[in-house]
């Protein structure tokens, strides 16, 4: 899969290199913005409210 | 070109089932470690300084000094008539209650000595994860009383992550104050108890948590926060009693701001 997406990265080597570290610092970005605090409420941690 | 050719044999073993799924598997694993990094340290580093730019925003609303420097600035400050509070100024009779304020609104402040000579944090009203005590630090439960009411006036907060506003909860003794502020009002509460129990413990926050079927007689405040640390399996509680209320005009509680300053104005 990852060796599928590493070829479809255009250019020489440093550019892909360049390339695929942006787009991981962009999905960190976005996980990190907005996927995780909205995972975060529904998962059964960090609860500090009592309820009946 | 021999490399070009090589890539299609290279290719078919990339489609193999068991390839792609131990791919998959990585990758999950690498999403989950990113999860554990954001959660334990990503919601600190931004909640712990957006929970005091609502403490500011809400003293420039009332346009009152909230934070503990503003506060010991004006009782030093011998051009100004702001003092500490002395005896008479602490009041026991019936304390004036603040209105109830629109779910994730900030209505008031908390102040805890014994957390540090600077602790101050909003409180807003809801317990929702995602409207309050996530964004914003500490909530009051909607259902429960308001601050200086006979009753229970309940708040939560997370004891890791978000800013961890209840992070130093175990260290709170019988006697400790805590004080908590609202638009011209100083309530002044000590710790009375606190003790570990299970999630759905409900009584906790009733307004009288020790005979929750009574009429409630004396102002309860309540914190409520997970335990242990970084878990969710029980919760810790502390019961504080109202020891009296001030008008701010009056003056600042002692409490807040230490006793070397009390014998300066005394």
């Amino acid at each position: 899969m990852y060796a599928f997406l590493w070829g479809l990265v255009p250019g020489p080597l440093w550019v892909r290199i360049l390339v695929v570290l942006a787009v991981f610092v962009a999905l960190v970005f976005v996980l990190f913005e907005w996927v995780f605090p909205w995972v975060a409420p529904l998962l059964p941690f960090q609860q500090q409210t009592v309820t009946g | 070109m021999s490399r070009h050719r090589a890539r299609p044999a290279s290719r078919r073993w990339n489609v193999s089932p068991v390839f792609v799924t131990g791919e998959l598997l990585l990758t999950t694993g690498v999403l989950l470690g990113l999860m554990v990094v954001w959660q334990l340290f990503w919601t600190d580093i931004g909640a712990s300084r957006e929970q005091a730019g609502f403490v500011t925003a809400l003293g420039e609303e009332w346009d009152e000094p909230l934070t503990v420097d503003a506060l010991l600035q004006e009782v030093e400050d011998p051009a100004n008539t702001v003092n500490v509070l002395s005896e008479e100024q602490m009041r026991t009779d019936d304390a004036p209650v603040p209105s109830r304020a629109a779910i994730a609104e900030t209505f008031a402040t908390i102040y805890v000595p014994r957390w540090g000579e600077n602790y101050v944090k909003p409180i807003s009203e809801g317990v929702s994860r995602a409207r309050v005590l996530d964004p914003k630090g500490i909530g009051h439960y909607p259902d429960t009383e308001l601050p200086g009411q006979v009753g229970n006036f309940a708040i939560a907060g997370h004891r890791t992550t978000y800013g961890k506003p209840f992070t130093d909860i175990q260290t709170l003794k019988t006697g400790d104050a805590i004080v908590i502020r609202t638009e011209g009002v100083w309530y002044v509460y000590e710790v009375t108890d606190s003790y570990i129990v299970k999630p759905n413990y409900i009584q906790a926050i009733r307004p009288d948590p020790y005979a929750p079927t009574a009429a409630p007689t004396k102002r309860y405040l309540t914190l409520t926060t997970c335990h242990p640390r970084y878990s969710a399996a029980e919760r810790y509680i502390v019961h504080a009693e109202l020891s009296y209320w001030a008008a701010v005009e009056d003056g600042v509680p002692p409490e807040i701001v230490g006793s070397a300053t009390v014998q300066e104005a005394s």
